[in-house]
């Protein structure tokens, strides 16, 4: 018996770090992928058999694949290690595990052999898609099932997590409605419906993220109040509705109601200036102590409030529908969708990953693996300017420019998009200096210390 | 499991409710195709080589997709270019766009589709008036 509960607990305290691993090599391959993509881009001849249209995919997928895989690996490891709520079903955990990886496997087969089926994001054989799904089952009712031990009142991040999950499920169902007929017969609902799943798919993952994120400030300062303040509250309900809306102010070409676009217009604003005043808040309360005793996670933290202001900007000009018009479909979205993804999100949850490096590695978080996620760090942020910057400028000329035809449009931007497949290696070293260090890091043979851990969870 | 803020449970009970109309709204309204049939039987085929191929990677629809191309919404009704236009293109591939050894029936497919695409579409930003405040409004015909 006796026996049996510490069996328990032993995998608990580790399951979730095999998601964060695997997350970790997902984003070091995703931006592998992500810089061959861009050479084939540039140079069509170069790279021999590899295709730009299986890259891409494969490099969306992976990217797809890091946020969650943190995010739940985050989630797993928090609640037995620093809640105390013991996760219900520890074996499951495992089999959600061994599923989405022979999924993931099947689905990158698939790519690399050309075949796909699928829509953009999900490009693969929508049949790959029902494992995924029961993926998702599986975590929500685990989650749920063991959030259910809380005595307290839920804190937000327990809300944006279970919010996360629910319209997950909710948004990848409707992003495969168009195998129904009714939907994909009429192209003009096929496609609003398309951009529709992925606004929410996008708020889904903020859910999570912003969740963790909130989770990771609330461990950082010590301060419990913060995930109960009516600003976190505002926070969850603004994303909560820009998961509804959040699509239309990006498509003034598609035909959505006027209240709709300025509904989504204001409430995405406001989430992120939300975002953007929590994270400051937070950062002005913290004692110099406390930022020391996580400095790499802090430093994640912060590299996000930045990037969230920066997107901020972009955002609200991307949302007026005059310079939407002329933005939608050049490289300033693209600029949007990888600042978002890099800036905020990557970063938040890089403050997770080493929240629980710095934890689990404790007093073994020093050497070379503690300066390499720093400098990593500090490249990663440096081209991610340049790499955001180069698109920028690109996708103003493409926009803003009178073009005899897109040939002569792609042939002027291409210097630009030269720097920015240049300044995608620079973002290669960071990242991979990073993903190297924290996978060390976390994979250190921690049983005889297991005392910082121990003391770390009070 | 006492003192859980009731509000809380309310918060995200109402909002899930809004979620649920608010789709259906948008499913069903506005997204009529107006004057155009829905998909032919070569359209519908053409649609899901489309998808099969990942067209997508390169090229928008709507402004949905990748960027490495052009966007085809108008392409086959594009008075200069036009379906045969489109068929050469499809058919052989160029330098940066792969030859995917269709054959004649599935490139008349992916035609129908692009045609249909332009058809029902109101996607045609160069027609877009600014108005002063800011927003756009069409010039629908
Ligand atoms: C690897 C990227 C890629 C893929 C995949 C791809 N294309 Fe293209 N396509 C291009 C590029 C780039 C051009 C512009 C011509 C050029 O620069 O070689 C183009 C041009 C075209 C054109 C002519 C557009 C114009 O306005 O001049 C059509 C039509 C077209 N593609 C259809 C398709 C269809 C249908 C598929 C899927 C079966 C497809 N393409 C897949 C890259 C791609």
């Amino acid at each position: 018996m006796e026996q049996s509960n510490t069996n328990a607990i032993n995998i608990d305290r580790r399951s979730g770090l095999n998601f964060i691993i695997l997350g970790l090599m997902a984003l070091g391959a995703c931006v592998l992928m992500g810089v061959l993509g861009a050479f084939k881009y540039i140079y069509p001849d170069s790279l021999g058999g590899l295709e730009f249209h299986k890259l891409r995919p494969v490099h969306v997928s992976l990217a797809v694949a890091w946020i969650f895989l943190a995010a739940i690996g985050g989630i797993y490891h928090y609640l037995p290690n620093y809640k105390n709520l013991m996760i219900t079903w520890p074996r499951a955990i495992k089999l959600h595990f061994w599923i989405f990886v022979i999924t993931g496997i099947a689905i990158l087969t698939a790519f690399s052999m050309g075949i796909f089926g699928g829509r953009e994001y999900w490009a693969y054989p929508p049949a790959l898609s029902a494992p995924i799904f029961a993926t998702w089952i599986l975590f929500g009712f685990n989650i749920l099932f063991t959030l259910k031990k809380e005595k307290n009142p839920w804190p937000v991040y327990y809300w944006m997590w279970m919010t996360g999950i629910i319209f997950f499920l909710i948004t990848f169902s409707e992003a495969h409605l168009y195998l129904i007929p009714f939907f994909s017969e009429n192209i003009i609902r096929e496609t609003t419906i398309q951009w529709k799943s992925y606004g929410a798919l996008v708020g889904s993952w903020n859910m999570l993220v912003y969740g963790t994120g909130m989770f990771v400030m609330e461990r950082i300062s010590g301060n419990k109040e913060l995930a109960h303040s009516t600003s976190a509250f505002l926070l969850y309900t603004l994303s909560f509705i820009a998961l509804m809306v959040g699509w239309a102010h990006h498509v003034y070409a598609v035909d959505s109601a006027t209240w709709i676009r300025m509904l989504a217009y204001t409430v995405s604003m406001a989430e992120l200036a939300m975002l953007a005043k929590i994270i400051w808040d937070w950062r002005t309360s913290l004692t110099p102590e406390q930022k020391h005793a996580h400095l790499q996670s802090y430093r994640f933290i912060f590299a996000a409030d930045i990037w969230v202001f920066l997107n901020l900007i972009l955002a609200i000009l991307i949302s007026i529908p005059a310079f939407n018009l002329f933005s939608h479909g050049t490289h300033i979205t693209v600029a949007h969708a990888m600042g978002t993804t890099i800036g905020i999100n990557t970063m938040i949850l890089m403050g997770s990953v080493f929240l629980i490096t710095e934890e689990v590695a404790g007093l073994n978080f020093k050497g070379w693996a503690k300066s390499c996620a720093n400098y990593g760090h500090w490249i990663t942020n440096i081209s991610l300017i340049v790499f955001l910057g180069s698109l920028m400028v690109a996708g103003s000329m493409e926009a803003f420019t009178e073009w005899e035809d897109f040939y002569e449009k792609s042939d002027a931007v291409l210097p630009l998009l030269t720097l920015f497949a240049f300044s995608g290696i620079g973002l290669l070293v960071g990242l991979w200096m990073v993903v190297v260090s924290a996978i060390r890091l976390l994979t250190l043979d921690t049983t005889n210390q297991a005392e910082p851990l121990k003391a770390a969870a009070e | 499991m006492t003192e859980h803020q009731p509000w809380r449970r309310i918060l995200f009970l109402s909002l899930f409710v809004s979620f649920f109309f608010y789709s259906a709204s948008v499913y069903t309204s506005g997204t009529a195709l107006t004057g155009v049939p829905n998909a032919s039987e070569s359209a519908y085929r053409g649609q899901a080589l489309y998808r099969e191929n990942n067209c997508t990677a390169c090229h928008q629809i709507y402004g949905l997709g990748g960027y490495m191309g052009p966007d085809l919404t108008n392409i086959v009704i594009d008075m200069e270019k036009g379906p045969e236009y489109a068929a050469m293109f499809i058919e052989e591939g160029t330098d940066r766009m792969p030859n995917f050894d269709l054959n004649s029936e599935q490139v008349a497919d992916l035609v129908a589709y692009l045609e249909y695409a332009g058809a029902a579409g109101a996607y045609n930003p160069q027609k877009g008036r600014m108005t002063w405040y800011g927003t756009v409004e069409y010039e629908r015909d």
